[in-house]
């Protein structure tokens, strides 16, 4: 622990320092590769395992069945009693299933329900049974997107007023398209399954990313307010001193909000089986972690690379690099250096 | 920066924080004793278990005013509560949908009550009576009543009709008020579709003759039990003109008139509101063709229904009174009971009355959609089991434990004894947001979901993190060479407005995805808007405050290893000490508006050069071997609680700059009192023998 301290000391005074704007270029390319890459899993392997919400249809959960295992039997009963209904059998935990159908008629799900009762000798309170209409699906996506844009929208513009320049707005927005495409690719790849919930861990993660960036950006806000008076540092290290300068913030605030959604994953995916619990926390474990390192290496150094065009940063720069010619200076940032 | 005689007064706070707890604690108190207040949230249906349909209204490019949703839900409910489901939740979502959640394992006929939106029948008159409760025999208390039903020109019935509403009631009951109005109205009148008599007729699918039953031959309906009911029914009393079940189709029923007007006994279901093909608002055409100013209603049938609706008429027109009359029975309520005037063999008919404007197109979308002003689809339909409800809420909570239990781990080894701030918050805010749950349950019917939980779960970490930017601005401002006094206020203005920006962006994601989600997005994003509100309070009113009394004891002041807090753990080195001295001076010239400021500072300064000479004791040891931890307070932002300290002494009255950096020491025993430099002098020898051990592992 004491040498995490003292590395985080080394990063605050600038002692040591991680390059997340020096290599601005090698970042933001990895990152344009991952967002593309993930792009296109969708694209090529055959879009996402969409729940049932989304798709319509029937689902059964049955819980306290003897083993999990019997998936095949599931599957029979169910075909035994509704011929056409094409089962797709999971067991979600060690004493739970879930099943899958297309959708049955209020009759078809009553026959269904009470063929499973008797099979696995269950109660009828252990039966969860769900019907989900062609329509609701779309209703859901349509207010998913929605929400999403105007949430994306009234961001913007809340932090283009207080950070009071649009570039911090622009590079916090890219980083969270990051975090969205990337967050969308893992579901793709792995072909867990997207319910709402796993939705609303997705929009969740996205107002954590924006709330992540706006606690690093507020530093870099206060380090480079009056860039222009400072002669030892440029823009750019002042803009990555103030990365370094909250990077033991991001890992430790990393490190407390992934816990509790660890272990939700943790509970789910080994005593719960599928289900809310575990749909939410995926998409958050994976978003929260992702949104941290985007805030680090796509969003703060975007910032500096959109701003190293301007005329006055790009004068402050000359001045300097002049100031450190003159005075037989290093040609990087000093230690402790501020604006 | 605050005026610099405010000192900080963490007590103030606290009360406040107090009274807000003791506030929410005697509400839901008082709520519990004389109300419905519980001291657990109400759960969701996906905890507890039950039924939860999801209806979508079926229009075509059509709006659906609240108005019309929240008439739906009306109605739903009353069908629900006829069937004596309790704690059945029922309301509008977002801007289309209704959402009905029945608790337990509510049986087939009630999720049909709910998801029928037609529950519209016609049924015979087998008796008419005044609406209270009689004491003699109902059956033999027949009244004339309704708005008649009339089809193309017939004169004579017309006359017949006048007949009827002017010898009204046998029984000698109150006579209903819409009789004298179908007397006076009730005109032979030709619909719109006179003109093509036999349509319509083809579809006769229907193998059932019709009327299936026959009350004035058949008196089979007049049992015990109906007369009995009959008689005992009191229209005239509103809660049992709420309607709900349609009752049996094929039995006779006991039903009062939906205005109170009068009681009935109908007949077994003739044709079911589902053959009615459309209803509409319109005027009675006269005798002569001319449509006059008298609102009516205009019906039409399916084939099935025409065939049906043919064969009744057929059969009632020309009875003696009730038996001519047929009830429009809408969820056990006679919305009408229309005399028929004639055959009617094309289905189309009208109901004339005294009806305004309004009633007729009240009775008009009735009979169009059944009771619901809209006729609705099922969505989704979801039955719980309540096992998997209660094992996910433990389970749940479990992970909650754990995950809190993490953090308190993370903290504690983080911020070593500070971590316990970081736990005593949380703790804080659990207590805050459980009664602010009980609260929300209890006055606005909330009900705690699984994805609220995981709302809350979620809502510890970002509870957790504006302690994190706190501590973590604290400890720059420590790294700068503050002492913790003023590093506390220093970084506390500097980090609330990082929490207040931050925690707005939260709040903005759980209010747009309240307004916009639905279903169990809505239920964690409450619990998510709830958490923010709850950190802020908390950030503001314990946290802070707590660190500004923990600043004044002697383990956090001083800077023990254990405190988390210690400025030799956090690199005050000789390097940073030069470093944060230049920087501060920059900071002072650059940031002061006014010339006033940096005379200020400049002012400062003298006073810390003078006052370093009698503290340089002290901190010799320190010195030579070059690892001051010397604050160097920057003028501009020079922190309240060292102000008071020194007030006296105008050398101690504020510190500045030292001038030159191997005076710098001097200045850590600045705005303490003579008696806290002592207690100081001392501590900083034993510190000197920590900070050599540190100084050799960390080099």
């Amino acid at each position: 622990m004491k040498r995490f301290f003292a590395w985080g000391n080394d990063l605050h005074s600038g002692a040591r320092s991680i390059p997340y704007v020096g290599k601005a270029k090698l970042w933001l390319s990895i990152a344009l590769l991952l967002a593309i890459l993930s792009a296109l899993v969708p694209v090529l392997g055959g879009g996402f395992n969409l729940g049932i919400a989304f798709r319509g249809g029937s689902e059964f959960q049955l819980a306290n069945v003897p083993a999990a295992s019997m998936t095949a039997d599931a599957a029979t009963t169910v075909n035994k009693a509704v011929p056409d209904a094409d089962p797709t059998v999971v067991p979600t935990s060690d004493s739970s299933l879930k099943i899958d159908t297309r959708q049955l008629t209020d009759d078809q799900m009553q026959q269904v329900r009470e063929s499973l009762i008797s099979t696995f000798k269950v109660q009828n309170s252990d039966v969860t049974s769900t019907f989900i209409g062609p329509q609701w699906g779309h209703d859901v996506t349509n207010k998913m997107i929605r929400a999403l844009v105007i949430f994306v929208a009234i961001a913007m513009v809340v932090m283009a007023l207080y950070f009071r320049t649009w570039k911090m707005s622009v590079a916090a927005i890219v980083g969270l398209v990051f975090v969205m495409l990337l967050t969308m690719g893992i579901y793709a790849i792995t072909g867990f399954e997207v319910t709402p919930e796993a939705i609303i861990g997705f929009l969740t993660v996205l107002s954590f990313s924006l709330y992540d960036t706006v606690v690093v950006f507020d530093k870099i806000r206060e380090n480079t307010t009056n860039f222009k008076d400072n002669r030892t540092a440029t823009f750019a290290e002042l803009v990555n001193l103030g990365i370094n300068q909250t990077t033991v913030r991001s890992i430790n605030t990393t490190v407390i909000a992934a816990l509790p959604i660890g272990a939700i994953l943790f509970i789910g995916v080994f005593l719960l089986g599928a289900g809310t619990l575990t749909d939410i926390s995926l998409s958050l474990f994976v978003g929260t972690i992702v949104a941290a390192a985007s805030t680090l290496f796509v969003a703060s150094p975007l910032y500096a690379v959109l701003r190293s065009r301007e005329k006055a940063v790009r004068e402050q720069e000359a001045r300097v690099l002049e100031y450190r010619r003159e005075h037989g200076l290093p040609d990087r940032a000093p230690e402790h250096a501020k604006a | 920066m605050a005026a610099t005689d405010s000192r900080p007064r963490p007590g103030l706070r606290f009360i406040w924080l107090t009274i807000i707890t003791a506030l929410l604690t005697a509400a839901i108190a008082a709520g519990a004793l004389w109300s419905n207040a519980t001291w657990a949230p109400k759960l969701a249906l996906d905890l507890e278990g039950g039924t939860s349909i999801i209806l979508e209204p079926q229009v075509k490019d059509q709006q659906v005013t609240k108005e019309q949703l929240q008439q739906a839900v009306a109605i739903i409910r009353q069908r629900v509560d006829s069937t004596g489901v309790s704690e059945a939740e029922i309301n509008t979502q977002g801007d289309r949908n209704i959402i009905v959640n029945l608790p337990g394992n509510p049986d087939e006929q009630t999720r049909e009550l709910v998801r029928s939106s037609a529950q519209l029948a016609f049924r015979r008159v087998a008796a008419v009576g005044a609406p209270g409760v009689e004491g003699q025999d109902g059956a033999s208390s027949p009244a004339s009543t309704g708005p008649s039903l009339s089809k193309e020109d017939q004169k004579k019935l017309d006359e017949l009709t006048k007949q009827d509403g002017q010898t009204p009631n046998a029984g000698g009951s109150v006579t209903p008020r819409a009789q004298a109005a179908a007397a006076s109205t009730g005109q032979a009148s030709p619909s719109a579709s006179a003109s093509a008599p036999q349509e319509g007729q083809q579809g006769t699918g229907d193998d059932a003759k019709r009327p299936v039953f026959d009350p004035e031959k058949d008196q089979s309906w007049a049992t015990a039990e109906i007369l009995k009911q009959y008689q005992s029914l009191d229209c005239t009393n509103p809660k049992n003109r709420t309607g709900g079940a349609a009752g049996p189709a094929d039995k006779p029923i006991v039903a009062c008139s939906s205005d109170g007007d009068a009681k009935y006994v109908a007949g077994p279901v003739e044709i079911s509101g589902d053959h009615v093909s459309d209803a509409s608002f319109g005027y009675q055409t006269s005798s002569t063709g001319n449509q006059t100013n008298e609102p009516a209603v205009n019906m039409e049938f399916d084939p099935t229904g025409t065939e049906q609706f043919k064969q009744i008429t057929t059969e009632i027109t020309n009875k003696q009174q009730p038996y001519n009359q047929f009830a429009i029975v809408l969820d056990g309520l006679v919305l009408s009971a229309p005399v028929s005037q004639a055959q009617i063999n094309d289905g189309h008919a009208q109901i004339t009355g005294n009806f305004t404007e309004q009633s007729a197109q009240t009775l008009a979308s009735q009979l169009k959609n059944g009771a619901l002003p809209i006729s609705f689809q099922v969505q989704s339909e979801e039955q719980i089991s309540p096992t998997l409800g209660s094992d996910y809420l433990q389970k749940g909570l479990l992970a909650g434990a754990i995950g809190l239990g993490l953090v308190v781990l993370y903290s504690l080894l983080q911020y070593r004894v500070l971590g316990l701030v970081t736990v005593s918050s949380l703790v804080v805010a659990g207590v805050l947001t459980y009664l602010l749950l009980l609260f929300v349950s209890w006055r606005y019917g909330y009900r705690l979901s699984l994805a609220g939980v995981a709302g809350i779960i979620v809502g510890i970490g970002m509870t957790a993190d504006s302690f994190i930017v706190y501590f973590e601005r604290v400890r720059d401002e420590l790294r700068e060479g503050r002492r913790l006094l003023s590093a506390v206020e220093v970084g506390w203005d500097r980090a609330k407005k990082t929490i207040y920006a931050s925690k707005a962006v939260n709040m903005l994601a759980a209010v747009i995805l309240y307004v916009l989600a639905v279903g169990s997005v809505r239920g964690f994003a409450f619990t998510l808007g709830l958490t923010v509100i709850v950190d802020v309070l908390v950030v503001v009113l314990f946290t802070h405050p707590m660190l500004q009394a923990l600043a004044r004891t002697r383990f956090f002041g001083e800077g023990h290893p254990m405190s988390g807090m210690d400025p030799r753990q956090l690199g005050v080195s000789q390097a940073a000490y030069r470093g944060a001295l230049n920087l501060d001076l920059d900071a002072a010239r650059a940031s002061s508006k006014s010339g006033g400021s940096y005379r200020e500072a400049k002012k400062r300064q003298a006073a810390a050069d003078r006052r370093s000479g009698e503290s340089a004791g002290s901190t010799t040891a320190l010195k030579d071997r070059g690892a001051t931890a010397a604050p160097a307070e920057p003028a501009e932002r020079t922190a309240a609680p060292d102000e008071r300290a020194g007030a006296q002494q105008p050398g101690q009255k504020e510190r500045g700059k030292p001038k030159k950096r191997d005076r710098a020491g001097g200045a850590s025993g600045a705005g303490l009192s003579l008696a806290e430099r002592k207690a100081q002098r001392q501590a900083g020898a034993d510190d000197d023998g920590l900070l050599a051990d540190d100084e050799g592992k960390d080099s």
